[in-house]
């Protein structure tokens, strides 16, 4: 690498962050942007112009001076999302993804925004406005041309906490003081720590159900002086909001989550991934983070542990479903695209800057702090026997009550459907679009381990739902965030959405689904990663489930020798040139 | 890549035990003890190994995953040419063919590509998916190169190899999802060296990295990279079924033939067959066809061969009727297959593409400006339709054109059920 007279480049763990920057401050970052970060970081501007097209909500021309991002995951299309998409255009004057010819108003859509329980809902200048109505669009409009700021008026966000074990039977949602778990560290050497998480055979609560303890021992073992704890909290899958409310309610104990891993593994730094969709909760958590070093929870000699130094910041995403894949993470955190690493190395061995890693999401550490104040013991006592403890569901959808409802292992879906006072429902989507699709015949499911693991999704869908709109959005969501890097993700996705729009058009054949099935099971054999892995699967489930639904979308009549051809269609564009 | 002195293994490749060192990249492994392992973006040394393109899925310990980015280990077992892994990779290679606009009698590279090569092993006659006919640009804007965005299959490989002197890079991903591709910096490629420029194009594994000037001398068949190199001889071996009394048992057989969006090259091809044809014409007798100029058909044939796909009306028609007059029927050469280089206009809007022909080109003769539309004339479709999208289509013969011995071969087979084999040499797409 050439060196620049003037000194060193910066670093390019900073390059996220810079472009954060100079987009706050106009709006979009500019060609003479590009350039100066070229400059400052030693690296070709067609580099830095890839990174920055890989995320979302990075913009390289003007995004207004309010942009409005929408959300369009299947819960919000079902509440209403036409008819506020509509509203928005109405009262601003600019159409959906482009700006108004005033550069007020940039209107776009985007994937879920963690707020599934209050759709449908947006973004505006990363302002939170929920459950939203065209009355309502047409206020918040109104307001922001009189020159009122997104931050006055956007909307508080309740935590929507719907069902809590008894007393005892809580892990997460229970009495907790900010700063009592991580002066008990005093008491425990680290291998107790690591011992005790074993012991409660806590696993990863973002959905893979790694055992936490493994992963920490493996990263405690590491020969590295420098080591990492990464907290991933880019909750994408559609669906979930379980992390936002964890960090809105109680975000000092995932700062002691994290501390307590930092102390087990030998880590010295902590980073928050926060994805961009949750910027409105980063004041509270720097905050949080301002008040630990205020209370010797963070910084050097913590609780007076000599030599247990820990320091924390967060990092801020800039919208990529994919980057809540580990290693795809770690490569944004390091200021690259947020592309999946070729698998050779697990985190705990080379991760952030090739350093010894351990990436948890923010249930998972909330949850490690809790076995570092209740003992395994306690976590052992709740859940079933092959998992212990209690699971938090981000419940959305047909119900009365969606919110979050923290149930111990084992719970049985149809358990759920009632305290959620679910109407007719038709099916679940548990664990989101990467996830399975629960029919009404599997009502009586428990969501554990070796049942029905959870990531933290469910979305009931009642009787009236097309299940075809469903599988369209879902499939729609995979080819736009496929990361592009593996051919059969990137086309793969593509494909099979062209199919569905072709049943959708009444235009299939009984083989069509045959080649779904048989294309899914490619994407799933040679994908790179989990999400090429799994972006067929609820696909794949619904049409064994519900045969007789996808039977009735194909014409039988038509099969032979002559295959659908609309003539008439083909010709129309031609039909224009008749005078 | 192994290190020196590293410790000798054992490992198995479909069963046969190949002793070879630890850490070992598996491709390489499998390469130095002539076991071929179909891959496409791997580059030996560049580590970690991308495992973009997919192509060298494998079953290794019982798992699917790719062979680039494995390194062998002592007890390895690795499955490669079962029955699924080759359709599997087969559906991957025909994935990159429908996701880019590949019209290889066009391109430059044609016969010395990689993506091609991987068609040939493969033997994959058409996709199983639909062309995606994308949209893609030609950039001409650098100031040695042309970037052909068409023919890029993501593979990752001149982002991580084509570097300036001081370590920048000139290729980059943008985009995400079906819209990543792959960028240039022009800034940066100004500064390549001829030769570093050359080797861009080189390592490309399709024609989306050009350079300027540098001429590609088209080689004949038989002279090309890819013509010979493969371990394959053919492809349907033959079970060694005497057809020829078959043959001259039954009564004469009906052959029908039409081009359709074509350019008649693959008749020209037919014709190619020569003097067999007067064997031919013992054993099967032609009905419509542009061979005897019969218009109508006179009765119910045993097979059509259909050259060309369908861009107009009439071509609709005509191949609704070859359906219902013939009992098997088959799409011959590249247009009728996936659409050929009449579908180049896919990627562009009708309208587009008329005004441009007939009323903004060059050649529009003045006070002429008109989009010819009479009721006499066939209506243009809005996009140029494989057969096999409109009617159903029992077979394929691939090439631009199809080998003759290729076409009479499959024909000979499906009509006298006469065994064949395809040599590597005869099955072609250029």
């Amino acid at each position: 690498m050439a060196k620049r007279k003037s000194g060193k480049f910066r670093d390019r763990v900073e390059l996220l962050d810079c472009l954060w920057a100079y987009q706050s401050k106009h709006g979009y970052i500019k060609d003479n942007h590009v350039k100066q970060c070229s400059e400052d970081f030693g690296i070709s501007e067609v580099e830095i112009e890839g990174v920055i097209s890989f995320y979302h909500f990075f913009m390289r021309q003007p995004g207004g001076k309010f942009t409005i991002y929408l959300n369009n995951s299947i819960v919000s299309e079902f509440k209403g999302f036409e008819r506020i998409k509509q509203a928005f255009e109405r009262e601003t004057g600019a159409s959906f993804g482009s700006v108004d010819p005033g550069r007020q108003f940039g209107l776009f859509e985007t994937a879920c925004i963690g707020l599934s329980d209050y759709e449908p809902a947006a973004l505006i200048n990363f302002h939170p406005f929920i459950n939203l109505t065209t009355l309502k669009v047409k206020e918040i409009v109104s307001q922001l041309k009189k020159g009122k700021r997104p931050a006055d008026i956007c909307d508080d966000i309740p935590n929507n906490i719907r069902l809590q074990p008894p007393k005892e039977g809580a892990i997460f949602f229970r009495d907790y003081k900010p700063g009592s778990i991580v002066p008990l560290l005093s008491q425990m050497k680290p291998e107790a720590v690591i011992e005790e998480v074993k012991r409660s055979m806590l696993r990863g609560m973002g959905g893979a159900l790694f055992p936490t303890g493994l992963k920490w021992a493996s990263c405690a073992a590491e020969g590295e002086k420098k080591k990492y704890i990464v907290c991933n909290a880019d909750e994408g899958e559609p669906g979930t909001f379980k992390d936002r409310v964890l960090m809105t309610s109680m975000p000092a104990l995932l700062l002691e989550g994290m501390i307590i891993a930092g102390y087990a593994v030998g880590s010295d730094e902590g980073v928050i991934y926060l994805r961009a969709e949750y910027f409105w909760m980063k004041k509270q958590l720097e905050k949080t983070i301002k008040q630990f070093y205020k209370m010797g929870l963070l910084g050097t000699d913590i609780t007076g542990i000599k030599g247990f130094n820990f320091d924390l910041r967060i990092q801020m995403g800039a919208g990529a479903y994919v980057c809540g894949e580990e290693t795809a993470l770690l490569n944004s955190m390091e200021g690259k695209r947020g592309e999946p690493r070729t698998k050779q190395f697990f985190p705990t061995e080379k991760g952030f800057l090739d350093k010894p890693t351990v990436v948890n999401n923010v249930e998972t550490f909330c949850a490690a702090a809790r076995v570092v104040e209740l003992g395994s013991d306690h976590f052992l006592s709740i859940g079933t026997a092959s998992s212990p403890g209690t699971k938090l569901l981000s419940v959305s959808g047909d119900c009365h009550k969606p919110g979050i409802y923290e149930v111990a292992w084992g719970t049985k879906v149809s358990r759920v459907l009632k305290e959620a006072e679910a109407e007719n429902p038709n099916f679940v989507q548990v664990s989101g679009p990467s996830g399975s699709c629960i029919s009404a015949k599997e009502f009586k499911r428990s969501i554990e381990k070796d049942d029905l693991p959870c990531g933290g999704s469910f979305m009931i869908f009642n009787d009236k739902r097309d299940i075809l709109t469903i599988m369209k959005n879902y499939t729609n969501f995979f080819k736009e965030e496929s990361c592009g890097f593996c051919t059969p993700c990137r086309a793969g996705n593509f494909i099979i959405q062209r199919k569905l729009e072709k049943i959708g058009k009444g235009l299939a054949y009984p083989s069509d689904y045959d080649d779904i099935r048989e294309w899914g099971e490619v994407m799933k054999m040679t994908s790179r990663c989990g999400l090429g892995k799994a972006a067929t699967n609820s696909l794949n489930q619904a049409l064994e489930k519900f045969p007789k639904y996808f039977d009735g979308l194909v014409d039988h009549h038509k099969e032979g020798l002559n295959k659908e051809f609309d003539l008439e269609s083909a010709v129309q564009e031609y039909e224009k040139f008749k005078s | 890549m192994a290190k020196k002195n590293s410790k000798e293994i054992v490992i198995s490749i479909d069963g046969k035990k190949i002793n070879t060192q630890e850490g070992k990249n598996l491709v390489k492994a499998a390469e130095e003890n002539g076991i071929f392992i179909p891959s496409l973006c791997y580059y030996e040394h560049i580590d970690p190994p991308l495992g973009t393109c997919r192509v060298c899925t494998c079953t290794i310990d019982g798992y699917d995953g790719p062979a680039c980015t494995q390194k062998v280990r002592d007890g390895m077992k690795v499955e490669v040419q079962t029955k699924k892994l080759r359709d599997t990779r087969s559906a991957i290679v025909e994935m990159m063919f429908s996701e880019g606009n590949h019209f290889c009698p066009g391109c430059e590279k044609s016969g010395d590509c990689d993506l091609q090569h991987m068609g040939y092993e493969m033997g994959v006659s058409r996709s199983r998916f639909p062309h995606l006919f994308k949209d893609r640009l030609i950039d001409f804007n650098p100031k040695r190169m042309v970037i052909e965005h068409n023919r890029c299959v993501k593979c990752h490989r001149c982002v991580e190899e084509v570097l300036t002197d001081d370590g920048k890079r000139v290729f980059s991903f943008a985009n995400r999802g079906n819209q990543t591709e792959v960028a240039i910096d022009y800034e940066q490629e100004a500064r390549l060296t001829d030769d570093q420029a050359l080797n861009a194009m080189s390592i490309c594994p399709t024609g989306a990295i050009l350079v300027k000037g540098a001429v590609m001398t088209p080689l004949p068949f038989g002279d090309r990279k890819f013509d010979m190199t493969s371990e394959q001889k053919g492809f349907y071996e033959p079970s060694g079924k005497d057809s020829k009394k078959a043959a001259k048992k039954g009564k004469k057989k009906t052959i029908a033939t039409i081009s359709l969006a074509g350019c008649f090259g693959c008749h020209m091809s037919l014709l190619d067959i020569d003097l067999g044809l007067l064997d031919i014409i013992e054993v099967v007798e032609f009905n419509k066809s542009p061979l005897n100029d019969i218009k109508e058909f006179t009765k119910q044939c045993d097979i059509g061969l259909v050259e060309g796909g369908c861009c107009n009306s009439e071509n609709v028609e005509v191949l609704q009727e070859f359906r219902k007059k013939c009992d098997i029927l088959v799409s011959f050469g590249e247009c009728a297959i996936w659409g050929g280089l009449p579908a180049m206009r896919n990627t562009i809007p009708l309208e587009e593409c008329l005004e441009e022909a007939y009323l903004n080109g060059m050649t529009s003769e003045p006070g002429e400006y008109i989009v010819p539309y009479n009721r006499e004339l066939p209506k243009i479709l809005d996009k140029v339709y494989p057969n096999n999208e409109i009617v159903k289509v029992d077979y394929f013969i691939p090439g631009c054109p199809p080998d003759a011995n290729h076409i009479w071969k499959v024909v000979q087979n499906l009509l006298f059920n006469e065994d064949y084999s395809v040599l590597y040499s005869e099955f072609k797409y250029d």
